[in-house]
């Protein structure tokens, strides 16, 4: 029987200001390029089986003692699982603390445009994003969570003001996320919602869709704090024996 | 800022002591002001709000500290839901900064926070399910618990993105005092975590006191 995972290799390109969402298996690598410098991708995370399992921020920050996301960072739910791994960053920090652009707040700093009169240049914010991607699998307002914001730098002062950094934006960088369990993912390319730029920013975003290396023993993010081994412990377990299909739990690219 | 409350504890019309690791959920009705006394010290009310006309509508961290370009919450915090609506404003804080990044701690964080055998050890997030398990009438559940705030923990964010659990900033008698903007639900876990060095691993209790709109 051959594995259809093993030739996984999918390529698109997101324009700025769109929304998709797909479910993604444990063991997939999926890679983010910021291909014109600037660009922002708002991330959601549940288990397609469980969706009261959600990314989870807080959880994520505090087991890693960050505010920061980067390389050798996991990204935890709330029930103490890894939904995926940061094995690649050329970027250097991503922001989750600041939610999304809303309607509202899209038609004050640029002005709306309808899709009437502008079609696929309309203005679509992060949080409507959020919501039509997360409707389509039953989700809806109540279960929106703090969301990453990849490629989008936000830096806190000591008196705790929030700084959007425009400056650290490079064409060109790459994330890549390995996911250790099976994830549905809701993205969207809508602007930061602290991007002070003078026209509504689209910046295209290159998704792509591969097989991820196993984690080995000396794997840098499951090593990179106590805290991630044991987060591994976790999601491990709950594939060996929580996985409703058998076949799965037995998949090459599970073994950890 | 540090500011403090001009409202006599003998004019409140509700006073309640909230033992550490129980939770107190009670409507607020707009106007209402409702302190929150940190009896002994630096003891975490990790606490949640709803609009009490639409419960799914409910407290949101990041929309909090995006409109008010600030991670910290403190006197003059308007406390927003995911909605973008005011549910009730900070007025007074004799402690001066408090934490909505945190999260509440829960059995499953603890796992990996201290030690997978930590799993069993008493956590705010399983005091919120019972909550909510035990008040069906508001028509919410686990779906509905979103990220906290965490009245009198110091989590200071650094300037390179760091984000560190520091001593606390509280003290015994310290508060906090919040008005309703509207009418709210307020969900507090008094925290039972026995793992932080933040509470000297000595959770204890809090206050909780009520004013109606018309005595000020």
């Amino acid at each position: 029987m051959t594995d259809q995972r093993l030739s996984l290799h999918y390529e698109t390109v997101l324009e700025g200001g769109k929304h998709w969402s797909l479910n993604i298996r444990a063991g997939t690598l999926l890679r983010l390029t910021d291909l014109d410098g600037g660009a922002n991708v708002g991330m959601l995370f549940y288990n397609p089986l469980n969706t009261l399992e959600r990314y989870n921020a807080p959880d994520t920050l505090k087991c890693q003692h960050t505010f920061k996301l980067t390389r050798g960072h996991c990204l935890y739910s709330d029930m103490g699982r890894i939904f995926c791994s940061v094995v690649e960053d050329t970027h250097g920090w991503h922001d989750t603390v600041c939610g999304n652009l809303t309607k509202r707040a899209v038609a004050q700093r640029w002005g709306e445009k309808s899709y009437q009169e502008y079609r696929n240049d309309w203005t679509q914010n992060g949080h409507d994003a959020f919501l039509v991607e997360g409707g389509k699998y039953g989700l809806g307002r109540r279960d929106l969570a703090a969301n990453l914001n990849w490629f989008s730098k936000v830096a806190a002062a000591d008196d705790g003001a929030l700084h959007f950094d425009a400056s650290f934006a490079k064409a060109g960088a790459q994330v890549g996320l390995r996911f250790e369990m099976d994830t549905l993912v809701l993205l969207h390319t809508c602007p930061h919602p602290l991007d002070t730029a003078k026209e509504y920013p689209r910046k295209p975003v290159k998704i792509s869709l591969s097989e991820a290396a196993p984690v080995a023993a000396d794997d840098f993010c499951k090593n990179s704090r106590p805290e991630n081994g044991r987060g591994f412990a976790n999601t491990e377990l709950y594939r060996l024996c929580g996985c409703p299909d058998p076949a799965r739990a037995t998949h090459p690219g599970s073994a950890s | 800022m540090k500011t403090s409350s001009t409202l006599a504890t003998n004019t409140a019309i509700f006073q309640r002591r909230i033992p550490a690791g129980d939770y107190w959920i009670h409507a607020i009705k707009r106007g209402q002001r409702l302190r929150i006394v940190d009896v002994e010290g630096n003891q975490a009310a990790d606490t949640l709000f709803y609009n009490a006309a639409d419960p799914f509508d409910r407290y949101s961290a990041v929309d909090t500290i995006r409109e008010q370009r600030n991670v910290y919450l403190t006197t003059g915090s308007k406390l927003l839901s995911t909605s973008g609506r005011v549910l009730a404003e900070i007025v007074a804080d004799t402690v001066g900064r408090h934490d909505t990044l945190g999260g509440a701690c829960a059995t499953e964080s603890n796992t990996v926070r201290y030690d997978l055998e930590k799993r069993t050890m008493h956590a705010c997030r399983d005091s919120y399910v019972l909550a909510l398990q035990e008040n069906e009438q508001w028509g919410i559940g686990k779906r509905d618990l979103a990220h906290n705030i965490n009245f009198f923990m110091n989590v200071p964010v650094t300037p390179d993105g760091g984000l560190m659990f520091a001593d606390g900033v509280s003290g015994p008698g310290q508060y906090v005092e919040l008005e309703a903007a509207i009418d709210i639900i307020v969900l507090i876990s008094n925290c039972p975590q026995l793992n932080n060095p933040c509470n000297a691993y000595n959770p204890t209790p809090l206050d909780v006191l009520i004013w109606d709109a018309d005595v000020r």
